[in-house]
């Protein structure tokens, strides 16, 4: 297939994923503020905005910080270029430039999720509507993921989907994982306080991960374990192990097809092999901030050996 | 849709049995069903110049236009001849050019015409093909009377509409299919890569590899662009992907540069090569026109058959035909007067309130006076334009062109249409889908047609009989 095509569908579905899991931040963001007193509240739209790497373009705007207008910027501000709205919209024009390599049925879930979005946040973000579209834009995401699996060949361009899909989530998992750890637990103090259990409840709700967690977990709530289960825990679909498990077959995939490997494969290995081998002990003996930093710059380092290896420009 | 005297002509007696079964509002509530549906699958073109409405519907009427199988089979061999002789013409433009050492044609029509390419001069194409795809606009102004309005040579659009018209068709009256045996239009795509495979070059493999080149996402018929390539399981490419290495186009795949044998290309001439034409050309792909010359690529539609598109060359076609083909041509043209000529120019301008005057190189409907419909003001300016340049310009008489419902508010009301047939050409022969794109004016009594000023389309039906 073509370079461009394949970058095409690789931004199609990064931007999907980070549309979904912007989405699933304010969501749990929204439902953690409900019941706090006002200055946890801000300083969770803070963390919010910090993730979203946002806060610096929202405080040039904005001195305070009200939910809705918080989602309000990021779902679909002019102003903020990074909006979701906007992200929507970059997955569905690369869907229009790989048009040829999807399936129709692929094409309408994007296309019709895009009409249904746009025309959701024609109108400021309230807070009686703010579900409504947070809902919108993670059913979007949902009907491409569920259109891809059921009627694209298992070819080239279903490879580049899955490594755009997985190179985005182990960096939104990575770094949901890093602002509240980082950010939010400067002193340790704070460890182990209703404060604490509260915001580690809202990491585990920004990843669909509260569920899974509590049912392997029985009550026990501290970062270690959490830190466990997010990274290491090949079991849960948004941890760091298993978006390299799935990253890792995708590449010995485009291997097979090509008859070839590239200089993402050996790149991707080592990285791999890394993260297998490591355990939450290790991580937390180096630091988790260093670890998770670590792991972001490596995973940019594959995504960029992948769009120059395969030729995503001329 | 109806003769003279108001009864139902023939083609639409079955079609007019079933409408008259179906309840009040059923028109009505099928409309919207179609636009919802065109809108989710992206059946949309761009304006230019619009910022607001990026993509906009062309909008689609319900009712069908409808040929007999009779009526279809006279129409085919006129379109046949016509496009035989249109590529014999140009083989002899770019070469003998007898028909202009026999006097049958003046010189000045091609010396003064851009489309007009030296490049080509001397050269055949793979196959002897210069127009791979034809569009021959017809209109109807009698029962049983079709004549040519325009030859569409270069890159002619639309053909999406046919198949997606039908498809909406289909989609939403089901029943009525069952009930009125319609030529299929859904495998034009395969028609069309078949054919092009057929003209792919010499050396090419038993497979040639077809690209579609479009312009980019931004362009007005990208979905067509897009539509075709998917369809014919063809590579969609833009001038960027695309280079040449070692004397032949090639594509940037992901594991290297990969031939490519056949380019149905969907930008003008003057884009394809930065090197021979427009030098800031991004589109294109610079030393194509070299590799092209050396026989190692097909271009479909051949580069310089734009000259068929001008309205003066049209205004010599019935003289065309028969020169090439021995024959009277079997589609008349609509009468033409060329205002070069100085007794033509003194009637147009005397009769201007009756007269279409148009561009020689004029399209879309755009830089044309329509007399009949037209201000005094309106008149003013443009005899004063004609006056400055009349080699610019033909005129043609307001036809009574046919008519065929459309749905509206208050009902079935009629309105001008014209039918543009899809025509394939290789070595292995002249190939036409049974069907077309029909334009419909869609403001009452309009002539214009053309999407960019407010026309819609229909599904165009020819009858299995």
């Amino acid at each position: 297939m073509l370079g461009r095509t394949a970058s095409a569908i690789f931004w199609m579905y990064r931007y999907l994923e980070r549309a979904e899991n912007t989405a699933r931040l304010l969501e749990a963001g929204h439902r953690m503020t409900m019941t706090r007193s006002e200055d946890m509240a801000v300083q969770e739209w803070r963390s919010v905005l910090a993730t979203l790497g946002l806060q610096q373009a929202y405080e040039a705007k904005y001195s305070d910080f009200g939910g809705a207008q918080v989602c309000d910027f990021v779902l679909r501000a002019k102003d903020n270029s990074e909006n979701v709205l906007s992200m929507i919209e970059r997955a569905r024009t690369n869907a229009r430039a790989a048009r040829s390599s999807i399936t129709g049925e692929v094409w309408e879930a994007i296309n019709e999720g895009w009409m249904t979005l746009s025309n959701l946040l024609k109108k400021p973000v309230s807070s009686g509507t703010l579900n409504q579209s947070l809902g919108a834009v993670r059913r979007v995401s949902t009907m491409v993921r569920g259109t891809t699996h059921g009627s694209m060949l298992r070819n080239e361009a279903y490879s580049f989907s899955r490594l755009g899909t997985f190179i985005e989530r182990a960096d939104k998992t990575a770094r949901i994982l890093d602002v509240k750890y980082y950010l939010l637990l400067p002193s340790l103090s704070y460890v182990g306080t209703p404060l604490d259990t509260g915001q580690w409840d809202t990491v585990l709700r920004s990843l669909s991960a509260e569920r899974a967690y509590r049912w392997l977990n029985a009550g026990r709530m501290d970062a270690r374990s959490i830190a466990d289960f997010l990274i290491l825990d090949d079991r849960f679909p948004r941890s760091l192990v298993f978006c390299y498990s799935e990253l890792r077959d995708t590449m010995a995939d485009l291997a097979k097809f090509h008859g070839s490997e590239a200089e993402a494969h050996e790149h991707m290995r080592q990285f791999d092999m890394r993260l297998r081998d490591t355990s939450v002990e290790n991580i937390f003996d180096r630091g988790l901030h260093e670890f998770l930093l670590d792991f972001i710059a490596n995973n940019q380092l594959l995504a960029s050996a992948i769009g120059s290896d395969y030729r995503f420009n001329s | 849709m109806h003769a003279p005297d108001g009864s139902v002509r023939g083609p639409y007696a079955e079609y007019q049995a079933w409408l008259d079964e179906q309840e009040a509002g059923l028109m009505r509530r099928k409309t919207s069903e179609a636009e919802g549906f065109f809108r989710k699958t992206g059946i949309t073109f761009n304006v230019y110049g619009e910022e607001d409405a990026e993509e906009r519907l062309i909008p689609f009427d319900m009712v069908p236009r409808i040929i007999s199988g009779g009526e279809w089979r006279r129409l085919s061999r006129g379109i046949e001849q016509r496009v035989r002789a249109l590529n014999a013409f140009m083989h002899d433009l770019y070469h003998r050019q007898e028909i202009i050492r026999s006097g049958r044609l003046p010189e000045r029509l091609f010396r003064n015409n851009a489309a007009w390419l030296p490049q080509m001069v001397g050269f055949t194409p793979p196959g002897g093909v210069y127009t791979h795809i034809t569009g021959i606009d017809l209109v109807r102004t009698g029962p049983d009377e079709f004549l040519v309005l325009e030859d569409n040579a270069r890159t002619p659009s639309g053909v999406s509409y046919m198949l997606e018209n039908r498809e909406t068709m289909m989609a939403m009256f089901p029943e009525l299919f069952s009930r009125v045996k319609v030529c299929p239009v859904s495998d034009y795509p395969r028609r069309l890569a078949k054919s092009l495979a057929a003209c792919a070059p010499e050396g090419a493999p038993d497979k040639p590899t077809i690209a579609v080149l479009t312009p980019g996402i931004f362009n007005s018929a990208y979905y067509e662009h897009a539509f075709l390539a998917d369809q014919m399981g063809a590579e969609l490419v833009e001038g960027s992907d695309l280079r040449v290495v070692d004397g032949k186009v090639q594509m940037r795949t992901t594991i290297g540069f990969k031939p490519v044998d056949v380019l149905y290309r969907r930008v003008d001439d003057d884009f394809l090569d930065p090197l021979t034409f427009n030098p800031d050309s991004m589109l294109g792909v610079p030393g194509i026109m070299d590799v092209y010359r050396a026989g190692r690529i097909t271009i479909a539609n051949a580069p310089g058959t734009g000259v068929a598109d001008d309205k003066a060359i049209y205004s010599f076609m019935p003289e065309i035909v028969e020169f090439y083909t021995g024959e009277k041509a079997l589609l008349p043209n609509v009468q033409t007067w060329r205002c070069a000529d100085p007794d033509s120019l003194k009637y147009v301008l005397s009769n201007l309130e009756e007269l279409v005057v148009k561009e020689v190189h004029g399209s879309g409907g755009y830089g044309m006076l329509i007399g009949p419909t037209s201000s005094k003001k309106e008149i003013q300016e443009f005899r004063a334009k004609l006056e400055a340049d009349p080699e610019n310009y033909i005129a043609q008489p307001t036809l009574s062109l046919s008519t065929c419902p459309i749905f509206t508010k208050k009902g079935l009301a009629p309105r001008h249409v014209d039918l543009r047939p899809f025509v394939l050409c290789s070595p292995d022969g002249v190939d036409i889908t049974p069907g077309g794109l029909t334009r419909v004016a869609l403001k009452k009594g309009s002539l214009v047609v053309n999407s960019s000023q407010g026309g819609g389309t229909k599904d165009s039906w020819v009858l299995e009989d």
